[in-house]
């Protein structure tokens, strides 16, 4: 507790702090490529029947949004005067995004990452390593996301003296949620700002994949106050829901829970032990959500829902070939939810926010034929 | 079993403490359901006949994230064999006549059944107090009346890096004992003795009216010996036996030996 109030304090200061704003805004510009492209994807728009725009966190460097945040929590850390950085990862995009900003940075990287991911993963296990991180192969569990979490959680809690722990997706203990949306929000802020410019008004929906929650939160924060404007996340439906392999806790309800220190939506039994989640893209396979997805559906103010592998995969090759665009597995999700649910209003108008960029799937996706 | 109820879990846990004719209690874990529920009860019956003074009972859970890796896949294997929260809390009820038995639990399990249930439920089954590494003490408040309603002890855990402020807060609402965590980072055993604990000790002491139990790595009788008379009132001794009861043909007689060990060592 006393080392996440430590940080809750470092990250007020630092947010107010011009210097480190403006040294932050040069890596993200400079360094990562902001800001991203908003792009009206014309043939996907036909296909579809009204217009799709796409925010385009897939042309960051590193391929993902998960930089975004990265370089935030790695300046941070240097502020704060903590030298050795530790991190988790499924899909391997947020190992990357934390291994490219500590080499940037010159910290010390210890990534955590279950072994059934490093084998879905391998082209980004190798990344990290030429990066100079330490990948620690973590054996417990379902050998995925939630026990490279834990794994990392134990780390901390060992060697907080020294250590920052860069948290992959905006779930966790107080103030990490909220730390990361932070960091985040830049995809919504200029999201907006560039649909106004280029359409001369807001989308009637906005609409993001959801594991953790991180490109979600930072794409819907600056909308919320829009009235006018139905945020949607989507989660995995894995399987189906009704079979149970999913990872999609928002879009089934049920009683919350406490998961690496926050209380949300999680996946669990009748006891309360914790389930396995499961999905075909590693980095929507959690069984818990950012809390603050589940205050948002609680209000009412966003809506989840989910869908399954297959439809990912389908929706994954027909970006290919609609817009020379492939998507991440994760960011297929949300597109498979737009075309199969088009806006029947007149003055239809979506906004999708294209998280990261699929050539990290491609073995995945071939070999399922 | 009556002449145990007539006291509550705060009173009974006292009375171990102040009566167990040691330097310090000996209070060996044990994982609920490892390898299986009977299995785990012949355990606990070998702490007992071992000399051991409380026993701390864990019940499995899927993200044990205080522990280490011993414990962790001892609480796996036992989900694995089907061990329930009801069954281990049977194991429980079964050794509490022997000795006080306070629970070790992962918050959502508490919250899952909702925390006065959860305190009936122990109090049912005679047992004494409710451990629960990852309550932090700002959501503790909800969880403490419901114990203490039912007359458990809720026992607080403290760090070496918890800050003087926090930790008088935490010994002030401790019940039954004070967890004093050794070191910092997970359970597990460890080399030697930090040269810190007596300092770790000597403030968490201060802090509080209730008897300073010391644990996490702690698995030789010289580490409990040393831990004693670094001024330790109680003595937690977890992945050394759980080790033991993972690897021993015979697990009952290779931990009543560690326990007889541990427990001459503080006779001593």
């Amino acid at each position: 507790m006393p080392a996440l109030s430590e940080l809750e304090e470092a990250w007020l200061e630092a947010r107010a702090d011009e210097s480190f704003r403006a040294e932050l805004e040069r890596l993200l510009r400079d360094f990562a490529g902001r800001p991203t492209p908003l792009y009206e994807a014309g043939r996907l728009s036909e296909a579809v029947g009204h217009p799709v725009w796409l925010k385009r966190e897939d042309l960051l460097h590193t391929g993902a949004h998960k930089i975004n945040n990265a370089l935030g929590q790695a300046l941070l850390a240097k502020r704060m005067g903590k030298k050795r950085i530790i991190a988790e990862t499924g899909a391997g995009q947020h190992g990357v995004a934390a291994a490219t900003a500590c080499a940037l940075l010159g910290l010390d990287c210890t990534v955590y990452m279950g072994t059934e991911d490093m084998r879905r993963q391998e082209p980004n296990v190798q990344r990290m390593l030429l990066m100079g991180t330490r990948v620690a192969a973590v054996d417990a569990g379902a050998r995925t996301l939630k026990e490279a979490v834990s794994e990392a959680i134990r780390d901390w809690v060992a060697n907080v003296a020294t250590t920052h722990y860069i948290i992959g997706s905006a779930v966790g203990p107080a103030p990490f949620p909220a730390l990361v949306r932070d960091l985040q929000r830049i995809i919504g802020d200029e999201a907006r700002a560039q649909v106004l410019e280029a359409c001369g008004r807001l989308p009637r929906r906005v609409v993001a994949c959801v594991g953790g929650g991180s490109n979600a939160i930072g794409t819907f924060v600056p909308f919320v106050g829009d009235d006018g404007v139905d945020l949607i996340g989507v989660e995995a439906a894995g399987d189906g829901l009704a079979t149970g392999r999913h990872g999609a806790p928002l879009t089934v309800g049920g009683r919350g829970g406490i998961l690496h220190g926050s209380y949300s939506a999680i996946m669990q039994d009748d006891e309360g032990q914790i389930t396995e989640a499961h999905s075909v893209s590693a980095g929507l396979d959690y069984p818990g959500t950012g809390p603050e997805h589940a205050h948002l559906r609680d209000l009412g103010r966003a809506h989840y829902v989910a869908i399954t592998d297959t439809e990912a995969l389908a929706a994954y090759r027909r970006v290919a070939e609609l817009e020379g665009i492939i998507p991440a597995l994760e960011s297929a999700h949300a597109l498979a939810w737009v075309m199969a649910n088009p806006d029947g209003a007149a003055d239809a108008l979506d906004l999708v926010c294209l998280s990261g960029r699929g050539d990290k799937d491609l073995a995945e996706v071939i070999s399922r034929g | 079993m009556s002449a145990a109820a007539a006291l509550t879990g705060a009173e009974r846990i006292a009375e171990a403490f102040a009566r167990s004719g040691k330097r310090a209690a000996l209070m060996p874990y044990l994982m609920g359901g490892f390898p299986d529920l009977d299995g785990s009860a012949a355990i606990g019956q070998a702490y007992a006949d071992g000399g051991a003074d409380l026993v701390e009972l864990g019940v499995p859970y899927s993200d044990p994230l205080a522990d280490g890796p011993v414990i962790q896949a001892a609480g796996t294997a036992a989900l694995a064999a089907g061990a329930t929260l009801g069954g281990v809390l049977e194991v429980g009820e079964r050794l509490a006549p022997r000795l006080p038995v306070v629970v070790m639990c992962y918050a959502n399990l508490v919250f899952a059944r909702g925390p006065e249930r959860f305190a009936a439920a122990l109090a049912e089954r005679g047992l004494s107090g409710l451990i629960v590494p990852d309550l932090p003490l700002e959501e503790a408040p909800i969880v403490l009346s419901a114990c203490d309603a039912a007359g458990i002890a809720l026992v607080p855990l403290v760090a070496p890096t918890t800050p003087q402020a926090r930790l008088a807060a935490i010994g002030e609402r401790a019940r039954g004992f004070l967890y004093t965590v050794s070191v910092t980072g997970t359970t597990g055993e460890r080399t030697g003795v930090q040269s810190e604990l007596e300092a770790v000790i000597a403030r968490a002491r201060a802090s509080t009216t209730a008897p300073v139990a010391v644990g996490f790595g702690i698995g030789t009788p010289e580490q409990a010996s040393a831990a004693a008379s670094a001024g330790a009132q109680g003595v937690i001794v977890g992945s050394r036996l759980v080790r033991e009861a993972a690897q021993a043909a015979d697990p009952p007689a290779a931990v009543r030996a560690v326990v007889g060990a541990m427990a001459s060592a503080l006779s001593g």
